[in-house]
């Protein structure tokens, strides 16, 4: 499976859709978060979510791993459509995939090992000893290497959420949400993140979906994206993140991709 | 998985592990088959064993064409190879691995391991431990009288209107725990008095002097009863309450932002929950008494003929204002002491959702114990003072 999708990279013909969804609308009662989002998630992709702060975003997320149902659309794994089918189905979508939530949401009464060995010893049947050292793999991976038996409340914020990545790694899974996994990181902690995110791709064949608004990443890591608008309260732009600073038009996006440097595009035209 | 034109079987395998020796210094390890978690891969020992057998070997190499899906249990073991070979300064060529393997496993050793130092992993003599303990409620008793300290003053400020929180707070307050607590009080109080004349009777009837019913009820529960139930209700409810609100808030890192805005949480947050109890519970009380009274009231007239007028004369005559008052008193007091001990355990909260239970519970056995040696208390008092 690696080397195929490793081989569908190098000649990048063959896209193979892993999560599709089609014209999903999210609200909270009444009021509408985002409507009519349309796109695919291809396997091997790092997928960026991106758009304002409050725009729904992690809404998004918790669409898509089952937390809360869309008020109209569908998402489909791999061709199966996820909110009509059995729970127990869904259970099964839902163990390959790997979640990091915005907060950290570690589990505070565990140590960071037993955060991720919860999670391993739930799903398979493995001695202590070796899951501990799973945990402690993943642990050094995001840069946490000797902190096995520190409690959440005993370290920074910074190095909680790398601990909830190392989490979201636990079983290895094939699809890898992360909500702002960069927020709170010093450039270079922020880098590394990348490159380990770059280095699951590229190794282990996982996808990951990142919501994220950190420039640097967005370009350095993003093979697609999509661009949820507050306003619109839809997305206004999708692809490749190089391509959308290059080409796209809206100005919002614009804006958003050069952090409000640039004009907007018609008047710039206009002055030129 | 890759097509390298392996046979395919192989590949589908479990883990396996084989040795080659193509010089006397040099050891190749053929990994074999699919490592993912949950497959039974091959035991560690095996390469020592191999290793020890053979002194010579001072090089490892890796032969992985027959290496099928891996995923993490891959990297565990193939770092503990490189630990292995470190100690033993065995040399280890990482050539001959897949890519994703090599890269993965530098990225896992990129960053030198922090030695943690805990002090829970270090073995304390009996001695030792004993001290800390002491030295520990020692520093809580010095914690609860600042606290309390802290209380006094900023009630000073309240009387002096100097105190800074806001009044529709204290109004929530009151409503929470004062109006909303009635069905409970009521509930609680009216059976309280049920079963008061109910025990009481049997006595009073050998004599014939089930009018008694009247005194006994109106005086257990205007003067201790009344006040010790609605205590206890309020510190299982409001006290309860209170911790976890103001935990819960310590969890979110809320009382430092509000420390941060200058706005110091004792005058914020705990001055209007204690001035909110301190009201509410004689007003709580004295409701409870009423339905005390009505409870005993069914029995009396309900089981043993009493009249409607002729009860409530003798209770009437049975009550007098001291008896009130101490009732009342003692209230006020618990209301101080259940708002004290709910704050208290709520600021002493530590920043993880299971601290907020340990709070809650010990907010309400603080609360609880607090009210029974204050009843004590407030009994020999009266005792001595004749009343
Ligand atoms: N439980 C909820 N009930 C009602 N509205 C909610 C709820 N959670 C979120 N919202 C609303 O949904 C909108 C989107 O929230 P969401 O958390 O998805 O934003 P976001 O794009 O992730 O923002 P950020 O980048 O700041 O994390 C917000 O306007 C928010 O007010
Ligand atoms: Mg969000």
């Amino acid at each position: 499976m690696i080397g195929e999708v490793q081989k569908q990279n190098k000649d990048k013909a063959v896209f193979e859709p892993i999560i599709v969804v089609e014209d999903l609308t999210m609200a909270f009662g009444d009021n509408v978060i985002q409507r009519d989002l349309t796109f695919t998630i291809n396997r091997g992709d790092i997928f960026i979510v991106m758009g304002g702060s409050g725009c729904g975003k992690s809404t998004l997320m918790r669409n898509l791993i089952g937390l809360q149902r869309p008020a109209r659309g569908k998402v489909f794994y791999d061709k199966e459509s996820f909110w009509d089918i059995e729970e127990s189905e869904r259970e099964r979508i839902l163990r390959r995939i790997g979640v990091m939530y915005q907060g950290g949401a570690l589990w505070s009464s565990m140590t960071l090992a037993e955060n991720i060995m919860l999670i391993i010893q739930e799903y398979q049947k493995i001695d202590h000893d070796q899951a501990l050292e799973l945990a402690s793999l993943k642990l050094a991976l995001v840069g946490l290497a000797g902190f096995e038996d520190y409690y959440p409340s005993e370290i920074s914020g910074g190095m909680k959420k790398r601990a909830s990545i190392a989490r979201a790694m636990a079983l290895d899974p094939e699809i890898l949400f992360l909500d702002e996994p960069s927020g709170g990181l010093d450039p270079i902690s922020a880098r590394m993140l990348d490159d380990l995110i770059l280095q699951l791709k590229s190794s282990m064949g996982t996808t990951v979906v990142v919501i994220t608004h950190e420039l640097a990443s967005i370009f350095s890591i993003g093979n697609d994206s999509v661009f949820l608008d507050t306003e619109s309260k839809t997305i206004i732009a999708s692809g490749n993140p190089k391509k959308l600073l290059e080409e796209c038009d809206n100005d919002t996006v614009r804006r958003f991709l050069t952090r409000g440097a640039s004009e907007p595009r018609i008047q710039a035209i206009g002055r030129a | 998985m890759s097509e390298t034109g392996e046979p395919r079987e192989i590949r589908n395998f479990g883990p396996e592990l084989d040795f080659v020796k193509p010089d006397n210094d040099v050891l190749i390890v053929k990994l074999f088959g699919t490592w993912k978690i949950g497959s039974q891969v091959p035991g560690f020992n095996r390469l020592t064993k191999e290793l020890e057998k053979d002194s010579l070997i001072r090089k490892i190499r890796f032969d992985s064409s027959g290496l099928g899906r891996w995923d993490s249990i891959l990297i565990t073991f193939l770092l503990k190879i490189a630990n292995y070979c470190e100690q033993k300064q065995i040399e280890l060529t990482t050539e001959g691995l897949p890519e994703g393997v090599i890269n993965l496993c530098k990225l896992a050793s990129s960053v030198p391991e922090r030695t943690a130092i805990r002090t829970s992993q270090i073995k304390l003599s009996l001695t030792t431990r004993v001290g800390i303990h002491v030295a520990r409620i020692w520093g809580s008793i010095a914690e609860t009288i600042t606290f309390v300290g802290e209380i006094a003053i900023d009630f000073f400020r309240f009387l002096t209107g100097r105190a800074r929180f806001r009044w529709s707070d204290l109004l929530l307050i009151i409503q929470e725990s004062g109006a909303q607590a009635l069905p409970i009080v009521s509930l609680i109080s009216l059976l309280v008095g049920l079963i008061l004349a109910f025990v009481g009777s049997i006595q009073l009837k050998m004599f014939g002097a089930q009018i008694y019913i009247a005194n006994l009820v109106a005086i257990a529960m205007v003067r201790a009863m009344g006040a010790i139930m609605t205590g206890i209700i309020m510190a299982g409810r409001t006290g309860a309450s209170f911790a976890a609100r103001i935990g819960s808030m310590q969890v979110n890192e809320e009382i430092d932002a509000l420390k941060t805005a200058g706005l110091p949480p004792m005058e914020f947050l705990v001055l209007p929950r204690i001035i909110a109890l301190a009201v509410m519970m004689p007003l709580l009380t004295l409701y409870a008494n009423l339905m005390g009274i009505l409870g005993g009231m069914i029995v009396g007239v309900g089981g043993f003929d009493i009249g409607i007028r002729e009860y409530l004369n003798a209770t009437k005559g049975s009550l007098t204002l001291t008896t009130v008052g101490i009732g009342l008193f003692s209230s006020f007091i618990f209301g101080i002491l259940v708002a004290t001990a709910g704050c208290l355990r709520g600021m002493q909260c530590s920043r993880s959702a299971s601290a907020v239970g340990e709070a809650t519970t010990s907010a309400v056995v603080t609360s609880i114990v607090s009210i029974i040696i204050a009843t004590a208390i407030i009994t020999i008092g009266c005792n001595i003072l004749g009343i």
